[in-house]
């Protein structure tokens, strides 16, 4: 680059020779040669800026010309980019612990019709009536010559249907595909599964949701399509829910009662084996909930976790496990359940105002005292008994797996007073639902640790937080033993699994406020074996009557103990559980001479 | 020579064409027949479903029952109770089989008769 020099001689010179400033010159020189550099660079940057505005331009026109184009084309799928198997969008299927399916899906159609294009729709109307002949005739005439350009016929149609339909060959009658929920075994095992129905409907697709029980529970999973391929696991063993429901239908009926439930536990998982409710439903066929009367009349109604009622007798020995446990009593310390006995203005009293006298501990629970439960609650105290049932889970809704249980939150007393701890010491005043008192029991059966009930199958569960002391536990089932063996329980003896068991017998509470003279929820709370227990089985008969004797016989010995006597002689060889003998108690050995 | 360096880049074009021809040509078809793939497995998968929920159906608890106790007579099944379970000294060993008798012994004489 040539540049001018700021002092050219010639021209300083020449100022010098006129007497001017020469330095005039240099900064004239400066100047012009400063405005030069900025003319440049002017130039250079507009430059820039052309070229970097052409750039943003180009990918502007890129981004907008690909966007018209995926806006005016039609969607496709990817069709190079799926690698393995492709994404199932079906809802995943369950399965019993064994594999068995208990729900799936099946594709099917739906019928609509669009009146527009309908040829005859007075043929097809009586078509239609002919297949479906709780359709409304002039209902669908209606529809069909009026002002709707499309309307919803059926939700699902059998293939046979379709058959039938086709042969109308009606342009206006047309078919959506849908996938339907199916529950191949009827209302086997109905109150867990709950049912499914469409949520929103297109005429390509529908999508299929869980109404209630696990379906609801775990709609998000089983919705995933992630989860397409995978079965959701149940702890519920198909075989023994089928027998369980069919014993004690049938015992429910031998009973006169109007309803019963069931619950088979595995007491040291948790693991729920099966749960019977009745009366139920098809959940291929869900019927509509009640709007009037009693809920619990309802066949949608779930005992096992929302029938929430005062269990009786059943909760002594919760009561004797926490005073054994304390170290206030052992199983031959005797208590005097001679009466009267009154707690806060209240007298107690026994069933048939009986008088056992001194009775040992051990025969409180066989004889079934309510004065002797009582005494000992009172030694143990409101507070202690609190935090004794609130870490069996009595103060909570069971966190079972089904949508249903959250409702079956325990009834507590405002006010936990003396009469409270004594009421409720042998199981009146505190309402719970037979899951609840599965897990109870399921503490007790497997050496004092706490449980959860869980429908999902285990392969390994941590062990619960201890609640008593295996010494405890081993004292409380040995006397629920002696319950069956020799007390209010004696029809629940089973040859072969030693069963331990405690009844209960709780008149039923009046809506409109106390109790019912002649309707009882009997209970039958079991382990089996008594010695190493595997299963806890809780069989609860709602107003049962056993009419065989001179006067009808409602309580729990005569109704709910020989219907759990029933279902575990079946369940347990179906279970796998071989007979045993009973290991005897050795006979004590007394220090006769001291030489 | 630069000629020859011209032919030379433009057969390399034209074989580079044909090639990537036909190489669009091989990548749609496989695409095609990969789609034709998965449209069979999704029947498959389809019909095993319809076949497992058959299955499942026909062997529901209740029907069994009801197939049990239609066929007592044949078959003659009862439901598991506990006395069927045996402990294996309950089976007896099965008997030996009899030796063969090599050296046969007439017990009737008839040299005494007439």
């Amino acid at each position: 680059m040539i540049r001018i020099p700021l002092r050219p001689l010639a021209r300083i010179l020449d100022a010098r020779q006129k007497g001017e400033n020469p330095d005039a010159i240099e900064r004239e020189n400066k100047r012009l040669r400063h405005e030069d550099m900025q003319a440049m660079s002017r130039a250079r940057a507009e430059g820039r800026l052309l070229v970097l505005g052409l750039f943003f331009f180009c990918a502007f026109a890129v981004v907008g010309v690909r966007m018209g184009g995926l806006a005016t084309s039609d969607p496709v799928e990817p069709r190079s980019a799926t690698y393995g198997s492709p994404i199932s969008a079906a809802r995943a299927d369950i399965v019993d612990r064994n594999g068995n399916l208990l729900a799936t899906n099946f594709d099917t159609h739906a019928l609509y019709a669009q009146p527009l294009h309908m040829i005859d729709p007075q043929g097809a109307a009586d078509g239609l009536v002919k297949i479906f002949p709780d359709l409304d005739h002039s209902r669908l005439i209606k529809d069909f010559n009026g002002e709707r350009k499309f309307l919803w016929i059926r939700k699902k149609i059998s293939p046979e249907q379709m058959q039938a339909v086709h042969n109308i060959g009606d342009p206006g009658l047309l078919f959506a595909p849908r996938e339907m929920r199916l529950y191949p075994n009827g209302s086997l095992a109905a109150h867990i599964m709950g049912g499914a129905s469409f949520g929103k409907e297109g005429v390509a697709a529908a999508e299929v949701i869980g109404v209630a029980g696990v379906e609801k529970y775990f709609d998000d999973y089983l919705r995933d399509p992630a989860n397409g391929a995978t079965p959701l696991e149940l702890s519920i063993d198909l075989t023994v829910q089928a027998a369980s429901e069919r014993i004690l239908y049938g015992g429910m009926k031998l009973m006169n009662a109007k309803g019963a439930t069931s619950v088979l536990m595995d007491v040291h998982t948790g693991e729920v084996i099966s749960v019977v409710s009745l009366p139920d439903f098809d959940p291929n066929d869900r019927p509509r909930p009640a709007t009037t009367g009693d809920q619990s009349d309802s066949p949608l109604f779930n005992r096992s976790v929302q029938g929430v009622y005062e269990l009786g007798s059943v909760f002594k020995i919760f009561t004797v496990a926490q005073a054994v446990d304390l170290g206030f009593v052992n199983p031959s310390t005797i208590i005097d359940t001679k009466g009267p006995m009154r707690v806060g203005g209240f007298n107690i009293g026994e069933f048939r105002n009986k008088n056992y006298g001194k009775l040992s501990v051990s025969d409180i629970i066989v004889q079934s005292s309510n004065r002797g439960t009582g005494r000992m609650a009172l030694e143990i105290g409101s507070k202690r008994q609190k935090s004794f049932l609130d870490a069996m889970g009595f103060f909570e809704p069971t966190p079972f797996e089904i949508v249903e249980a959250a409702g079956g939150r325990p009834l507590l007393p405002k006010r936990w007073t003396d009469l409270s701890s004594v009421t409720i010491s042998y199981g009146h005043g505190l309402s719970s639902s037979p899951m609840h008192l599965a897990a109870g029991y399921s503490a007790i059966a497997n050496g004092g640790r706490a449980v959860t009930p869980t429908l999902l199958k285990k392969t390994s569960v941590p062990k619960g937080p201890r609640i008593m002391s295996e010494e405890a536990a081993r004292a409380a089932r040995g006397m629920l033993r002696k319950a069956v063996t020799k007390g209010t329980a004696s029809f629940g003896e089973v040859e072969g699994y030693a069963v331990g068991g405690k009844t209960g017998t709780a008149d039923k509470p009046k809506p409109t406020g106390g109790y019912y003279d002649d309707k009882v929820i009997a209970t039958f709370a079991s382990m089996f074996p008594a010695h190493d227990p595997k299963y806890v089985l809780i069989v609860t008969l709602d107003e049962p009557v056993e009419t065989s004797g001179d006067k009808p016989r409602r309580t729990a010995g005569w109704t709910a103990v020989p219907v759990a006597a029933e279902m575990i002689r079946r369940i347990a060889p179906l279970l796998g559980m071989r007979p045993t003998v009973e290991p005897q108690t050795l006979a004590d050995i007394t220090l006769t001479s001291s030489n | 020579m630069r000629t020859v360096f011209y032919i030379l880049t433009v057969m390399a074009l034209i074989a580079l064409a044909f090639w990537s021809y036909q190489e669009n040509y091989e990548t749609r078809k496989a695409l095609n027949d990969a789609d034709g793939a998965r449209g069979e497995i999704q029947q498959a998968h389809a019909r095993l479903g319809v076949l497992r929920a058959e299955w499942a159906y026909l062997n529901r608890p209740s029907r069994l029952l009801d197939l049990v106790e239609f066929n007592f007579d044949r078959l003659g099944l009862l439901p598991m109770a506990p006395e069927q379970f045996g402990n294996i000294d309950q089976i007896a060993y099965p008997s030996e089989p009899l030796l063969p008798i090599l050296n046969p012994v007439d017990v009737s004489d008839t040299g005494d008769q007439p």
